[in-house]
């Protein structure tokens, strides 16, 4: 019950003050679970934090449902990830749903308007953070023309997004060892 | 029927999107502007940025709120279940596998090479609420906050929630017309 107990406050706490999406909460995962409660060591978190990151899906809730799996089974699991997902998606809910209640007074669509730009700037940034950390993965070249092949397809020929990220995700599990400089990135989109 | 619809729709951007809840957004913005019809540009906007504004994972409040509008509250909970249990069983039931190969570049690349396509995702979205405020605001306003608030996060390094904040304030303010 005290583990339990535990994996409550540490991801609720982490979940409830974790501004900017789940990846900026994760040091406050790693200061509950690895200094507060002690439930692995440095080196183990950044492992699965790693691990963690090769695999798709919101990083917060991976993060969570392993660690809960691991201090206290299933019922850990269903826990932690519990704990930090329902406080803010019942805040989301309980405030949108007030806003809609007022959505034909003029000042509620005027705040909407007035926050758009807002998000704009917020996407940009996040834009910006993802071109520059593909940059650094693979080379400007590689990078660019990935960039070009994705906007064409996505946009001009309309593919849905998912197939070109499962067409390069088989690619990079398929394709011979090393070789980083010699990869053809042009052939992948399309086929 | 409605279900399965909500399921897939945060399915999808669940397991495709690298790079942590962010990185699904514009996947998700595919399943629910263009392809379910459920939301406008403006209105998934809105939700997007109140759910910045709020604190807690971004990708699992938007599929529960989305979800919680399409299929009330049994609507909100296949929402986040297809959001996080998914990636969540591939974790647990891999991280042995996966433990072998932490250092293998195959993995790592997996990573990066999808980076690119999402940043065009992103990049995609962005541009459309930013058509969508030019639009709605006109091209003074959206010019005046996109660049108070770009010095207010990125310069000044303001809590997003209070830039937000200050964005709903200026438009019921200013913009309600």
């Amino acid at each position: 019950m005290k583990t339990h107990l535990n994996l409550f406050i540490a991801f609720f706490r982490s979940g409830i003050l974790g501004f900017g999406g789940g990846p900026s909460a994760i040091p406050l995962v790693h200061k509950e679970v690895v200094q507060t409660f002690k439930w692995m060591n440095d080196d183990e978190f950044s492992d699965v934090l790693a691990l963690g990151n090769t695999l798709p899906g919101p990083i917060n809730t991976k993060m969570a449902g392993y660690i809960g799996y691991r201090v206290a089974g299933v019922f850990g699991m269903i826990n932690a990830v519990l704990s930090s997902i329902v406080p803010s998606i019942l805040m989301m809910i309980v405030l949108l749903t007030t806003l809609t209640t007022f959505k034909d007074q003029p000042w509620v669509a005027g705040m909407t308007r007035g926050v758009i730009p807002i998000v704009v700037v917020m996407m940009a940034v996040l834009t910006w953070d993802f071109f520059k950390k593909s940059n650094q993965g693979l080379g400007w070249k590689v990078s660019i023309t990935l960039l070009l092949v994705s906007f064409l397809l996505i946009e001009m020929v309309h593919v849905h997004p998912g197939i070109i990220i499962a067409l390069l995700l088989s690619y990079a599990l398929l394709k011979p060892n090393k070789l980083k400089k010699e990869e053809k990135p042009k052939e992948r989109g399309v086929n | 029927m409605i279900y399965w619809e909500i399921f897939l729709a945060f399915f999808i951007p669940g397991i495709l999107g690298y790079g942590g809840g962010p990185a699904s957004i514009p996947l998700v913005e595919y399943e629910v502007v263009a392809k379910y019809q459920w939301m406008t540009v403006e209105e998934f906007s809105e939700v997007l940025a109140l759910g910045n504004a709020l604190p807690g994972p971004i990708a699992t409040k938007m599929a529960g709120y989305i979800g919680y509008e399409v299929g009330g509250a049994f609507g909100a909970f296949v929402g986040v279940f297809a959001t996080v249990a998914p990636s969540l069983v591939l974790m647990i039931g891999l991280l042995g596998l996966l433990y072998k190969f932490k250092d293998s570049p195959k993995v790592k690349n997996m990573t990066s090479l999808v980076r690119p396509t999402i940043a065009i995702l992103l990049g995609v979205l962005t541009y459309r609420f930013l058509e969508s405020s030019y639009i709605g605001a006109g091209i003074w306003h959206t010019a005046f906050l996109i660049i108070i608030g770009f010095l207010l996060l990125e310069k000044w390094k303001v809590h997003p929630a209070f830039v937000i904040i200050g964005g709903l304030g200026y438009g019921a303010i200013f913009l309600s017309f």
